[in-house]
């Protein structure tokens, strides 16, 4: 046998940073800030529905684009909450988490060679899933002078530069920098995407946490609902990352063409995580609310502590994430976080993991107790004081 | 709630100073609002949330919830025989309901015989107590919004994207 992985799974550049998770899993006793999760579990209404639907033998497969139940209720909350109108038998399909929409979307969009652009630092899976469906990324580095915005005239640059580009991918909030865009911002990039004709994946799974303005689907801009595929989910803002619902929502060619592929792979959402859905969008508003102040409280402490130390952080609207510089130890993030974590035991994420030229940042997910978000502070400031 | 209020009801260590970080407020601002809420007796005392279930012999104690009936006075409602009954120090809650009792005492003694002396030479014989059924507590799970069971180590993983 000559090659046994497919060159294009061969080729796809292995995470830099394994072994520096190996390290952490390894590891006992660590105080993380290393999880791009809720340190909440599931609101208990919520589990107790799912539970219920396990008892009452809700275990069968459901239709592919998920039960209508849930479908209907994702559309009333969009509606609800963005005045955006999708209908619910045609727009929209339930997904196992927003990485599922997110490798769909591609895959349903992307011929070879097309290319799309991909914002940079990201959310570490938007790169390998365009290449893995035939795609050429192109990248669109943000900066910490700019709080890691995109910018309408970035976008017009490569866009006249490269020719041809099919489709870009925007996450607002955005993990790992907690960067968001307001309405007008937002209407400003609508422009120029509408005038280069892109199709845009928008991941907006931390909408429930935007933190300074109320967040604007991309989707809801006069001109635009045709031309976003809006991926969103229940993962962050209700604490249900196990239960991995996600969905899709967009013009129906598109969702047909999701569903295609959705359907041949997954089959469908698990129905467990369906009825737990349906429980969390009737009634988790305010469960989602309470742990919204939480993470606002805990973003104030963390992004001061953080610049009273010496750790340039700027200040984000959203998400559980902060994205500092630790350029000012001296250090690069890898080697910050390997001597954080084997000296101090605190566990964070390296910014190279997030993109490759953002070698001197490091990703802190507060996601955790304020004891701990204290302690690590605590346990920070002791390492680089000792200049080791 | 106040956000100063919801911190605080949640864990009543924290300080001005620390408060103010949490909030965005200034450490001045937040003295200022805690002090108020002191003398307005809106913020009537701090205290800490125990289970004394792994606690020694000598600290043991029984606990029982009495419906109690009362006939209500004239001009005065019921806040009086209220009064009445929650100045012993062996009540340690009392709360006026609506349904087929009246107040919900919440009574603490050392042993079953100290809450059975309570009741029978106590509160019975109070004037205007008709009735009152006495139902000893068995095990606390939950009190205060806190369960008071240590809960598990965490069970996500340390590290992931």
């Amino acid at each position: 046998m000559t090659q046994r992985i497919a060159k294009k799974v061969a080729s796809m550049p292995p995470s830099g940073i394994r072994a520096f998770f190996e390290l952490v899993l390894g590891m006992k006793d660590v105080i993380s800030l290393g999880v791009g999760e809720p340190d909440f579990v599931t609101p208990w209404h919520i589990r107790e529905k799912a539970i219920w639907s396990l008892e009452q033998g809700y275990t069968s497969y459901t239709s592919n684009q998920g039960m209508i139940e849930l479908r209907r209720e994702v559309a009333r909350f969009i509606e609800r909450r963005y005045g955006i109108s999708y209908d619910p038998k045609q727009e929209i399909l339930i997904t196992v988490g927003v990485s599922e929409g997110i490798d769909l979307a591609m895959r349903a969009i992307l011929d070879p060679g097309s290319k799309i652009l991909i914002p940079e630092p990201s959310y570490v899976s938007y790169e390998p899933m365009a290449r893995l469906a035939g795609g050429r990324p192109i990248l669109l580095p943000t900066r910490i002078e700019n709080g890691f915005k995109l910018t309408p005239d970035q976008i017009d640059a490569v866009c006249r530069k490269e020719k041809n580009i099919k489709a870009m991918l925007i996450n607002y909030p955005c993990n790992p920098t907690g960067t968001s865009y307001t309405r007008s911002e937002l209407g400003a990039l609508a422009r120029v995407i509408k005038r280069h004709d892109l199709i845009v994946i928008s991941d907006e799974v931390y909408d429930e946490l935007s933190f300074d303005f109320d967040h604007t689907p991309l989707a809801a801009l006069p001109g635009m609902k045709d031309r976003v595929i809006y991926l969103n989910g229940l993962s962050k803002g209700y604490a249900m990352t196990g239960s991995r619902i996600g969905w899709a929502c967009g013009p129906d060619d598109v969702l047909a063409a999701m569903t295609k592929i959705h359907q041949y792979t997954i089959m469908c959402a698990s129905i467990t995580g369906q009825m737990a859905g349906i429980e969390a969008l009737k009634r988790g508003s305010r469960a989602v609310q309470d742990m919204k102040r939480e993470y606002m409280r805990r973003r104030r402490y963390i992004v001061d502590a953080l610049n009273e130390i010496g750790l340039e952080c700027h200040m984000p609207q959203g998400t559980f994430y902060v994205f500092p510089s630790v350029a000012s130890s001296g250090k690069d993030g890898m080697t910050f976080a390997q001597e954080l974590l084997k000296q101090q035991k605190v566990a964070l994420v390296p910014g190279v993991a997030f993109g490759k030229s953002f070698t001197h940042h490091v990703r802190i997910a507060y996601a955790a107790s304020y004891e701990d978000l204290k302690e690590s502070v605590r346990r920070i400031q002791i390492y680089l004081a000792s200049g080791s | 709630m106040d956000e100063i209020l919801e911190i605080l009801a949640d864990d009543a260590r924290l300080g001005a100073d620390e408060i103010a970080k949490l909030t965005g407020k200034s450490k001045a601002a937040v003295a200022k609002e805690i002090a108020g809420y002191e003398k307005d007796g809106t913020i009537v005392k701090y205290k800490t949330v125990i289970n004394r279930e792994g606690l020694t012999e000598a600290d043991s104690f029984v606990m029982a919830v009495i419906e109690v009936g009362v006939m209500p006075q004239k001009d005065l409602g019921f806040d009086s025989i209220a009064e009445r009954i929650y100045s012993f120090p062996e009540v340690k809650s009392c709360y006026l309901l609506s349904g087929t009792y009246d107040l919900l005492v919440l009574v603490e003694g050392q042993t079953m015989q100290t809450i059975a002396d309570f009741v029978a030479s106590k509160l019975s014989p109070l004037p205007h107590v008709r009735s009152t059924a006495t139902h000893f507590l068995l095990k606390k799970y939950k009190e205060d919004g806190v369960v008071l069971k240590k809960t598990k180590s965490r069970k996500r993983l340390n590290i992931a994207y």
